[in-house]
């Protein structure tokens, strides 16, 4: 057993060194509670919802999303919206189909199956609209980025005025959390700019918190399974191996060697 | 091998087995005379087994759903973690399978040289396992590239290149390799069928491997030759099975916490984002199981120079059992060597973790030193610590330190009998 525990060390030793090389990266992120964070970590539903409002209402104008789908939001795990009220948001986008039997695209309601609408029709034309910088697709974003959520969170609230010295060109704003601190997305958020249906005061913190946890779920929609199956399968691992550690034990009761 | 002729009971087993030995071969390894003081460290070999098969299982399932075009393979690796059956699953025990992989076989190497495993009689079983060791490598180097990613298309590009540093050639080979004049789709269909072929490869090997094992049977923590079977052996199974067993099961606990609760930590966040021939990113690093090997090709700073370097770090570990000198194989009775084999290993971390750092600096110098040091342990200190070095005595067998009254290798130290055997 002993030399279990030295596995154990070199293995955090392993993964210590891996963690230090990773972090060494940028200023002290904001911190904040999420739901989702540790092994028990679900999303909060209402937080979803509200943070979907906020990527439509603000973000999805330049930001695509495009490995979701409008089905998903019904999704376990996820927003969990009615089918009415997810069908209600899918017709609300306009799909280009076709080519129907004359050979004509057209355009159509969205339904439930479709992607989430893009912004752009391409790269170069969502280029050309922002200033040559093109806004990355946000369905995986969280993942992305080396700070996470956390970055995405801070990065959301951390504009300021540029510190003497710091000249910006045109389009190029000053972001205390940005790789080296310029970009070229304007603070976008400002208390009371979305109006919650749940009544929740929308200030700029509370809409980063819920687009944050939005586009957490769109990079994992399968977070409350995994976590969910990883402590069934962590469980079931520790009593197997509780029982083939007596096994054992019994079995090599036989000659006088120690395991 | 086994001590007895082995039959078959029944007359159709016997038929059968005098046509194709399967039953021979599973009574042989079943009965497998195994040295009864194997310690923990000697589990990885069947750990390392698991490790092979569930990347090929968990292979198999992805290689049905993803596309191998530069146009759809980032797409298609999302469209696994989404809306494939428990897709996100097998892709998370894949990709971190990877890295439980290189984790164990680091272990099972690092076993192998504390315990002089390496040395006569076992120099074949040996360099198979540093053919295996290289060949996992490039199927980790291969397979990091499929989800074209920044980090998959930027590392093919950094790792391809190396090859134009042979003079002459390195040009035209790089093309040939690439299919194309840079990374692009011929680049990865070929990656993907390589990918697909090296695992069943490996597999080939492992059987070399543990064949080669079973000619002279197992190396033990105290190095010494052993009758088989004898008072010092036990029987493969069930001994052995449920001991390996019980240290799988521990290493699978770990490597479901890594699937279930950071499936991405040991990734790079870069990979998330869609493979962008116009844009580089900031740090290219390979997955942390190469970042020694990355650490020494940059310390050199003559590209070619560089990856013979590197090339030669790895293959160095070949010409090991002719290196080390010392008639004495395990470093419980090497005082010396014991301490230089625990600098080794620092030395290794060490240029892990510079392997991950930008090559400037006090990383740079730090990185020169710890590959002099790496290329000096395996050419100077090896040969000579074993003229040099005073052993302490080696028991005759395993029993008799626990006979001698005391299972304390202090006890046996005391007698000082076979000194140098």
């Amino acid at each position: 057993m002993k030399n279990f525990f030295r596995i154990s060390f070199l293995i955090a030793l392993f993964f210590g060194f891996q963690f230090n090389s990773n972090a060494a990266e940028k200023a002290e992120y904001l911190k904040t509670d999420w739901s989702f964070k540790g092994p028990f970590g679900k999303f909060d539903r209402a937080a979803l919802q509200r943070g979907y409002q906020v990527y439509q209402e603000v973000c999805s104008s330049c930001h695509s999303m495009k490995y979701l789908s409008y089905r998903n939001l019904v999704e376990e795990g996820g927003p969990e919206f009615s089918v009415e009220q997810a069908k209600a948001i899918a017709a609300s986008f306009e799909v280009k189909d076709g080519p129907n039997a004359d050979g004509e695209m057209f355009m159509r309601p969205g339904r439930l199956s479709d992607k989430f609408v893009m912004p752009y029709e391409n790269e170069k034309a969502a280029q050309a609209a922002n200033g040559g910088a093109y806004p990355p697709d946000m369905t995986v974003l969280v993942k992305a980025r080396g700070g996470g959520v956390d970055y995405i969170y801070s990065l959301l609230q951390g504009y300021e005025d540029p510190p003497a010295g710091v000249t910006l060109d045109d389009g190029v704003y000053y972001n205390k959390y940005m790789y080296g601190n310029k970009i070229k997305m304007s603070n976008q958020l400002s208390d009371g700019l979305v109006e919650y249906s749940d009544g929740t005061n929308a200030s700029v913190e509370q809409m980063a918190k819920d687009v944050t946890t939005f586009l957490m779920w769109t990079a994992e929609p399968h977070l409350e399974t995994r976590h969910k199956m990883g402590f069934k399968a962590i469980i079931y691992l520790i009593i197997l191996t509780v029982l083939v550690y007596f096994s054992m034990k019994r079995i090599w009761s036989r000659i006088e060697t120690k395991v | 091998m086994s001590e007895h002729e082995y039959t078959p009971k029944s007359k159709v087993g016997k038929w059968f087995n005098d046509r194709l030995p399967l039953l021979t071969l599973a009574n042989h390894l079943t009965d497998y005379p195994t040295p009864k003081n194997l310690n923990y460290w000697w589990t990885f070999g069947g750990i390392l087994t698991f490790c092979l098969i569930t990347q090929i299982v968990t292979g198999l399932v992805l290689a049905m759903h993803y596309i191998a075009h530069a146009d759809m393979a980032f797409q298609s690796v999302e469209h696994i973690m989404r809306d494939v059956n428990y897709g996100w699953l097998i892709r998370y025990i894949h990709a971190n399978g990877a890295s439980m992989f290189f984790l164990a076989v680091y272990i099972h190497i690092f076993r192998s040289l504390f315990y002089g495993s390496y040395k006569s009689p076992r120099e074949v079983i040996w360099i198979i396992g540093i053919i295996i060791y290289l060949l996992m490598m490039a199927a980790a180097f291969l397979g990091y590239v499929l989800p074209w990613g920044q980090m998959s298309f930027w590392g093919a590009t950094v790792i391809t290149n190396l090859f134009s540093a042979i003079p002459l050639v390195g040009e035209g080979i790089v093309t040939w390799l690439w299919g194309g004049y840079s990374v692009d789709n011929p680049t990865l269909t070929r990656f993907f069928t390589l990918h697909y072929l090296i695992p069943f490869l490996i597999l080939g090997l492992v059987v070399l491997h543990i064949w080669a094992l079973h000619v002279p049977g197992n190396n033990n923590p105290i190095g010494i030759d052993i009758k088989k079977p004898s008072n010092d052996t036990v029987p493969f199974h069930p001994y052995i099975v449920i001991k390996d067993g019980f240290a799988l099961l521990m290493f699978m606990i770990v490597f479901a916490f890594f699937v279930f609760y950071t499936p991405n930590i040991l990734g790079h966040a870069d990979n998330y984002i869609e493979a962008n021939p116009l844009v580089t990113p900031a740090h290219i690093v390979p997955e942390w199981y190469l970042l020694p090997f990355y650490a020494i090709l940059r310390s050199v700073p003559d590209k070619l120079l560089g990856v013979i370097a590197m090339l030669s770090a790895i293959l160095i570990l070949a010409a090991l059992p002719w290196l080390d000198t010392s008639k004495i194989r395990s470093a419980v009775f090497r005082p010396l060597y014991k301490q230089f084999y625990w600098i080794l290993v620092a030395d290794v971390l060490i240029l892990g973790y510079v392997g991950a750092m930008p090559a400037e600096g006090l990383y740079l110098l730090i990185a020169r030193i710890a590959t002099a040091y790496y290329f000096l342990h395996f050419l100077v200190v090896l040969p000579v610590l074993g003229f040099k070095e005073r052993t302490t005595p080696v028991p005759l067998s395993i029993t008799e330190p626990i006979l001698g009254g005391s299972p304390n290798l202090a006890a046996v130290k005391k007698k000082d009998s076979f000194k140098d055997q």
